[in-house]
C-alpha cells in the first residue's frame, strides 16, 4: 500500500497531516516528496545513514580552446542559454542540439548533481528524502528517485506513506503515479477549492484512489459544506475535519507533529482519520 | 519595472502579497504559478482574451524514416524510442529542443504545434491582469510562464511565481528588477526563507523580505534579516480577519487596517525602484 498527502497547494497543512500520519504509522516507511523545500526531517528528527549524490540533469560545455566563435550553437539554441559562447547552467537544458550543431566539437555534455538523496533513520522508522540544488531542473526525476530508494529499502510489503509536492507538474506527477491512495488536503477557502479540483483531476488520471480531509473546516464552514457536497456527489470519502487549532502553530514551532499533542482538537481528528485508513486497508501499520 | 513575489514554499501568502500589492500600488499583475493560478479569485477581472500555449513536437514521416534511430540517441529526455516498425514519440517527455530534427539524416522530422494550456489576460479596473494556466496531466510549466512574460509590457509589473525554487521559479524570476520574498515567522518559514534567499542572490535580483502572519516585534525572521544585512519591507499581521476575507476570494485591502500596511509596503517598494 502507498498512500502519498497531497494538496494542491502548499500551506493546506499537507505536511503536518503527512507527518502526523509517519508518526502514528509504526511500520511504514516514510518519503519525502518535497524535493526543492523538504522538511519532513525536521518534524521526524533522526540520523542520516545515507547520501548519494544525484546527476539528474546534463548542462553543456563549451571548450573555449576549440571554439571559433561561430555562433552556431547560440542560434539553434531554444533556450536562450548560450550567450557569447557562454552557457548559463541555469538556462540550459541539456538537450544536446549545440553539440550536433558545432562542427568544432567544442562541446560536451556533462552530468549535473541537481540533488541528493539522504535515508534518515527516525524512530518511527525510515525516511527517504532529497535535497534538491536550488533552481534545478527535474524535480520529477529526483521524486523518482527518493520513491525507488524508500523500495529498495522495504520489507514484506510496508506501506509507504508520501508527503506530496505541491503543484500539478512533473514533480506531483512523479509523486502520484503508482500510488494506491491519496489523502487530499483541502482548505475550505474559494482557491482551496479550485486547487482541490485540480489536483483531484490528476489523481484521477492517474488511477489513484482519492480520500479527502478538510482542514481548518471552521474557517470558512460554507464552503465546506461545498466541498463536502462535491464529495458525496462524486463518490469521494471525506475521512475527517480537521478544526482550526492555534495548537497546530504551536507545535510547528516546537518542531513536532501535531499529533504528539495529546490534548488538542486538530490531533484528535487526525488519529480518527488515521484509524479509518487502516480500517479501509485492513492493515496494523 | 518588474517585481517578482516568491516563497521557498507554498501557502506563505504570495498571492494575497502579490494581489494586494498589484491593488493598491496599480500595477498590472501576472500570475506565473501556472500550476495553481489563485491570483484572478482575489482581482476578478474581467477576461477579454485567452490564448492557447502551444510547443513544437517532432512529425515523423513515416514514408521518409529509414529508421535509422538517431533521433532517438539524440533525443536527452527519452522522448523518443524506436521500433522495429518506427519511431515513437511520447510527446509529454519532448522539451522542444528540436535536436531530432536537426540530426535527423533524411529530413524526415518537421515539427507540429501541440497544446500545452493557456494564458489568460483580462482588466480589474485600471489593473491588466494575465495569469498562464497549464493543462491537468502536463507536465512541463516552463513554456507557459516564458510565454507569459514575453507579453508583459514596459508598464509596473507585479509577477506572481510558483512556489519553491526549481525550473519554474527560474524562469519567472529570470530578468526582473527586484524580489519580494514572503515568509512566515516560523521555523519552518525560515527554513524556506533561506532556500529562496539563496535563489535571488545566485541571480542576484536584489530582494526584500515581507513577512506574513506576524505575531511579535522580535520574531525570528525580523532576527534573521537583522543578521544578514536583509532588508524588511514590511510585516502583515496575523489576524483572523485575513484567513476570513482569503477564503471568501476578498483582497485584504478592504480592510483599512491592512490597506494602510500595504499601501506602507508598496510605497518602499517605490522607493525601491527610484533606487535602481
Ligand atoms: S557552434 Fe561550436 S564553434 Fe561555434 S560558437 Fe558554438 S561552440 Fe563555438
Ligand atoms: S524535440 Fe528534443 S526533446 Fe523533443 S523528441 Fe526531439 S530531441 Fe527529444
Amino acid at each position: 500500500m502507498q498512500l502519498v498527502v497531497i494538496s494542491g497547494k502548499g500551506g493546506t497543512g499537507k505536511t503536518t497531516v503527512a507527518a502526523s500520519l509517519a508518526y502514528l504509522s509504526e511500520k511504514s516507511i516514510k518519503v519525502d516528496c518535497d524535493v526543492d523545500a523538504s522538511n519532513l526531517h525536521i518534524l521526524l528528527q533522526g540520523k542520516d545513514i545515507e547520501e548519494e549524490n544525484f546527476f539528474g540533469a546534463k548542462v553543456a560545455n563549451i571548450d573555449s580552446n576549440k571554439c571559433i566563435k561561430c555562433g552556431a550553437c547560440e542560434k539553434v539554441c531554444r533556450y536562450d542559454a548560450i550567450k557569447n559562447y557562454q552557457v548559463d547552467p541555469l538556462k540550459c537544458e541539456g538537450c544536446a542540439a549545440c553539440t550536433v550543431v558545432c562542427e568544432q566539437n567544442a562541446i560536451l555534455l556533462k552530468d549535473e548533481v541537481t540533488g541528493k538523496t539522504i535515508i534518515t533513520q527516525t524512530n518511527k522508522g525510515l525516511l527517504s528524502r532529497a535535497d534538491m540544488v536550488i533552481g534545478a531542473e527535474g524535480s520529477g526525476k529526483l521524486v523518482t528517485k527518493v520513491r525507488k530508494n524508500a523500495m529498495a529499502h522495504r520489507k514484506n510489503n510496508e506501506w509507504i506513506i508520501l508527503d506530496g509536492t505541491p503543484g500539478i507538474g512533473c514533480a506531483v506527477m512523479a509523486s502520484v503515479t503508482g500510488c494506491d491512495a491519496a489523502l487530499i488536503v483541502v482548505e475550505p477557502t474559494q482557491s482551496g477549492l479550485e486547487d482541490f479540483l485540480r489536483v483531484l483531476s490528476l489523481i484521477n488520471f492517474f488511477g489513484v484512489k482519492p480520500f479527502v480531509c478538510i482542514n481548518k473546516y471552521d474557517i470558512n464552514e460554507d464552503m465546506t459544506i461545498e466541498i463536502e457536497k462535491y464529495c458525496k456527489e462524486e463518490g469521494i470519502d471525506v475521512l475527517g475535519k480537521i478544526p482550526f487549532d492555534p495548537c497546530v502553530k504551536e507545535a510547528v514551532n516546537a518542531l513536532k507533529p501535531i499529533v504528539s499533542y495529546k490534548e488538542s482538537k486538530a490531533s484528535k481528528e487526525i488519529i480518527k482519520i488515521w484509524n479509518k485508513l487502516k480500517e479501509i486497508y485492513k492493515e496494523d501499520v | 519595472m518588474k517585481i517578482a513575489v516568491l516563497s521557498g514554499k507554498g501557502g506563505t501568502g504570495k498571492t494575497t502579497v502579490s494581489t494586494n500589492l498589484a491593488k493598491v500600488m496599480n500595477w498590472d499583475y501576472v500570475d506565473c504559478d501556472v500550476e495553481e493560478p489563485n491570483g484572478f479569485i482575489f482581482l476578478k477581472p474581467n477576461v477579454l482574451k485567452t490564448k492557447k500555449v502551444n510547443v513544437p513536437i517532432p512529425k515523423i514521416d513515416d514514408e521518409k524514416c529509414i529508421n535509422c534511430k538517431k533521433c532517438v540517441e539524440i533525443c536527452q529526455f527519452n522522448a523518443l524510442a524506436g521500433t522495429n516498425t518506427g519511431i515513437i514519440l511520447f510527446e509529454k517527455l519532448c522539451h522542444s529542443c528540436g535536436a531530432c530534427e536537426l540530426v535527423c539524416p533524411v529530413d524526415a522530422i518537421t515539427e507540429e504545434e501541440r497544446s500545452i494550456g493557456k494564458i489568460d489576460i483580462g482588466q480589474s479596473e485600471d489593473i491588466k491582469c494575465m495569469r498562464g494556466v497549464l493543462d491537468v496531466g502536463e507536465p512541463m510549466a516552463v513554456p507557459i510562464i516564458k510565454e507569459l512574460k514575453s507579453l508583459i509590457d514596459e508598464k509596473p509589473t507585479i509577477i506572481d511565481c510558483s512556489p519553491g525554487s526549481s525550473c519554474s521559479v527560474v524562469s519567472a524570476i529570470e530578468g526582473v528588477d527586484y524580489a519580494v520574498l514572503v515568509t512566515e515567522p516560523t521555523a519552518f518559514g525560515l527554513h524556506d526563507l533561506k532556500i529562496a534567499v539563496s535563489l535571488v542572490k545566485e541571480m542576484k535580483i536584489p530582494f526584500g523580505v515581507i513577512i506574513n502572519r506576524a505575531e511579535e516585534e522580535n520574531d525570528l525572521i525580523t532576527r534573521y534579516c537583522k543578521e544578514e544585512g536583509i532588508y524588511l519591507l514590511g510585516k502583515i499581521a496575523f489576524d483572523r480577519k485575513a484567513a476570513v476575507l482569503y477564503s471568501q476570494g476578498k483582497l485584504l485591502i478592504e480592510d483599512e487596517v491592512f490597506r494602510k500596511g500595504f499601501e506602507e509596503i508598496g510605497r518602499k517598494i517605490e522607493g525601491v525602484k527610484r533606487c535602481n
